[in-house]
């Protein structure tokens, strides 16, 4: 198979302090491949803290790995020749979080969209461009003649992200990280703008990595999901099997944290109150072990490999130690392995 | 029966703008009983959190309430010197503010935040009485007795937000308003948050408006469930109604554009935008999103009625 972006055993401390030094794992030993061939919807869940916005800015070259490497087409972001760097602005797009920060509030929202036309000659004529750009704005359900010409501020936080979906989508990208693209827009708006991604998986065959905290939208558009802990993988495999059948003590807790917007009641009865230490640099053992009830002698000692429990499914728990442990080279390709 | 504990009647709030006054809070009336659990849903913008502050009377201009009256039990609110209204907050009707972490004072010690909103409420205690108070809330929170030594930032969201809670309890009010009291803290903690803001609001028997756009959080605390759109109250039903047989049609999509954990593929958005409140439609504000809308909702605004028993909606098909 070939990769077209793939992070390969990416750690990053951040350290900070002057005389007393002190430094923060953000993401630990993180792998993951998105396939060039063989579009995915990749889900990335974590709490605030887990690593998640490292990840995507490690993804995007933002900032550079304190160990491992993120690979785009085989080639080290951190040293990739110029003209590369000038595929990879056009083969992966972002979506960040905000769609109040991303714009200058002094230009009008088609300078955003008429920046990359010209920027990598998409079009040939200021005619085609206009068309290239109606059909992209289309696409992400907006009106173009209620869209153009307008500042930032007269378009709804909805509308905005919407624009920024629709830019991505103009390059035709073949992956786009999309950092909380929903989780500050209203319930009614959120759906369509996940459809709207999903629909460009669909037929654009585009690769998607989604980044939240939301189960629920994970679940509904990924094919996979990580979950991340604290800067760590603790499962990872098929999003149907990972979200109805968790099988990490942590993954099962934050699934049963969930509210569910349903008729039925879930449990009233109060889970204990056990709060998130801030571990330094170094430390072993399993990062949940000081939460889980299940923790045992050996989570206390080094970190649990990932272990292979089903075909699509791996977890960094030792209840599962009798599984085949994933080997090292492996690490990665098995989050993203299509499955259907 | 239990005795309505709350009453707002016909509350309307303008906010200011140089192009004239916009409404944010249009004619809303409800009630509460003692131990109550009611709801207020809404999108952004859509009121909900101007109506709390507006029941509060803490709203700040431009805002302005322009009518109406709140009632606790036999008090109308609005007509109270500004004076004996900050006496009825914390004491009577409290509030657990949206983001805890910037409602308390950076360099105040809890316990020191906590006896200083006894103090102002003429609660005269020995040091020792005081601390043994402290000690008492915090434990009914969930929080080590060491917490009341802290300051703000050697606490966790968690900690703060029941921090918060232990301050808005610790006048036994009657009605509690929780503004998106957990909007900013990760799932398992704003579960345990929630419980414990349960119990102790059934030890109470205080009753409780919880504010929010999660319409998870909603399901699974209240007991009944008021949908705002455009600045009004468009239903409010028993919370099991409105997620198997919702009334209104705004209050059908939302419950349809919700994702699910159980099933793939089932969640769609609502068409459309919501009105600006500076140019509402006329007859229904619903109209120009409404799938089912008919001549009549583009000139008439529906009244605001009991539907069914306990579930009201504004609504001319209904």
């Amino acid at each position: 198979m070939t990769t077209l972006l793939e992070a390969q055993h990416v750690t990053k401390i951040f350290s900070s302090g002057i005389l007393d030094r002190h430094s923060t794992v953000a993401l630990e030993d993180f792998s993951l491949a998105i396939d060039s061939e063989r579009p995915s919807i990749t889900a990335v869940v974590g709490e605030s803290g887990s690593g998640k916005t490292t990840l995507a800015r490690l993804l995007l070259g933002l900032v550079a790995p304190t160990r491992g490497k993120v690979l785009y087409k085989g080639q080290d972001l951190q040293s990739m020749a110029h003209a590369a760097w000038h595929a990879f602005r056009r083969d992966v797009q972002v979506i960040f979080q905000d769609p109040y920060e991303v714009y200058n509030p002094f230009y009008r929202v088609d300078h955003i969209l008429n920046t990359p036309v010209a920027k990598f000659k998409l079009a040939s004529s200021k005619a085609a461009a206009r068309a290239l750009i109606a059909e992209v704005l289309q696409a992400v359900g907006l009106r173009p003649e209620e869209t153009l010409g307008r500042f930032p501020h007269q378009l709804s936080g909805g509308q905005r992200q919407r624009v920024m979906v629709a830019r991505a989508l103009l390059l035709r990208p073949r992956l786009i990280v999309a950092d909380e693209p929903v989780s500050m827009v209203d319930a009614s708006l959120r759906a369509t703008i996940l459809g709207a991604l999903r629909t460009m998986h669909l037929e654009h065959g585009i690769s998607i990595i989604y980044i939240t905290h939301d189960l629920a939208t994970a679940y509904q558009i990924s094919d996979n999901i990580v979950v991340l802990y604290r800067g760590a993988v603790v499962e990872a495999g098929d999003v149907e099997l990972v979200v109805k059948q968790p099988q990490h003590p942590y993954t099962q807790l934050l699934m049963s944290s969930v509210p569910l917007a349903s008729a039925e009641r879930t449990g009233t009865t109060e889970t204990g109150t056990g709060t998130v230490g801030l571990q330094a640099a170094g430390s072993a053992g399993c990062k949940f072990a000081n939460r889980c009830p299940r923790a045992m002698a050996p989570c206390l000692q080094a970190v649990p490999p990932l272990f292979h429990t089903e075909r699509h499914r791996v977890v960094s728990c030792y209840l599962y130690h009798s599984t085949p442990a994933l080997a090292v080279a492996e690490t990665g390709k098995e989050f993203t392995e299509p499955t259907r | 029966m239990t005795a309505d504990v709350l009453r707002v009647h016909d509350l309307l709030v303008y906010y200011d703008t140089p192009v004239g006054a916009v409404t944010a809070v249009n004619h809303i009336s409800f009630s509460l009983k003692a131990g109550e659990r009611l709801g207020l849903a809404g999108e952004s913008g859509s009121g909900k959190s101007t109506l709390a502050l507006a029941i509060l009377r803490l709203l700040k201009p431009p805002g302005r309430i322009a009518a109406g009256e709140v009632w606790l039990d036999d008090v109308n609110l609005m007509t109270l010197s500004a004076e004996a209204m900050r006496q009825v907050r914390l004491a009577q009707i409290a509030l657990i503010p949206q983001g805890s972490m910037n409602s308390l004072n950076p360099v105040m010690r809890i316990k020191e935040q906590i006896a200083d909103a006894l103090k102002d409420h003429g609660v005269r205690l020995s040091k020792r009485q005081v601390a043994e108070r402290v000690h008492d809330l915090l434990q009914w929170v969930g929080l080590r007795p060491e917490v009341a030594n802290m300051f703000p930032h050697e606490l966790s969201g968690g900690m703060k937000q029941r921090a918060c809670i232990a301050i808005a309890m610790s006048l036994r009010p009657k009605v509690i308003i929780a503004d998106e009291p957990t909007s900013a803290l990760d799932v398992v903690v704003q579960k345990q948050v929630m419980e414990t803001l349960a119990r102790i609001q059934t030890d109470l028997q205080a009753a409780v408006i919880l504010v929010g756009h999660d319409m998870g959080l909603m399901a699974q605390f209240v007991d009944r469930l008021g949908v705002m759109y455009a600045g009004q109250l468009v239903e409010v039903s028993p919370v099991r109604d409105i997620f198997t047989q919702p009334l209104h049609p705004y209050t059908q999509m939302l419950i349809a554009s919700l994702p699910s954990l159980a099933q793939k593929g089932t969640f769609q958005g609502i068409p459309g935008l919501p009105p600006a409140l500076r140019a509402l439609p006329p007859g229904c504000v619903f109209h120009p999103r409404c799938p089912h809308a008919v001549e009549r909702c583009q000139t008439e605004a529906p009244l605001f009625r009991e539907v069914r028993p306990h579930a009201w909606a504004a609504c001319h098909l209904l």
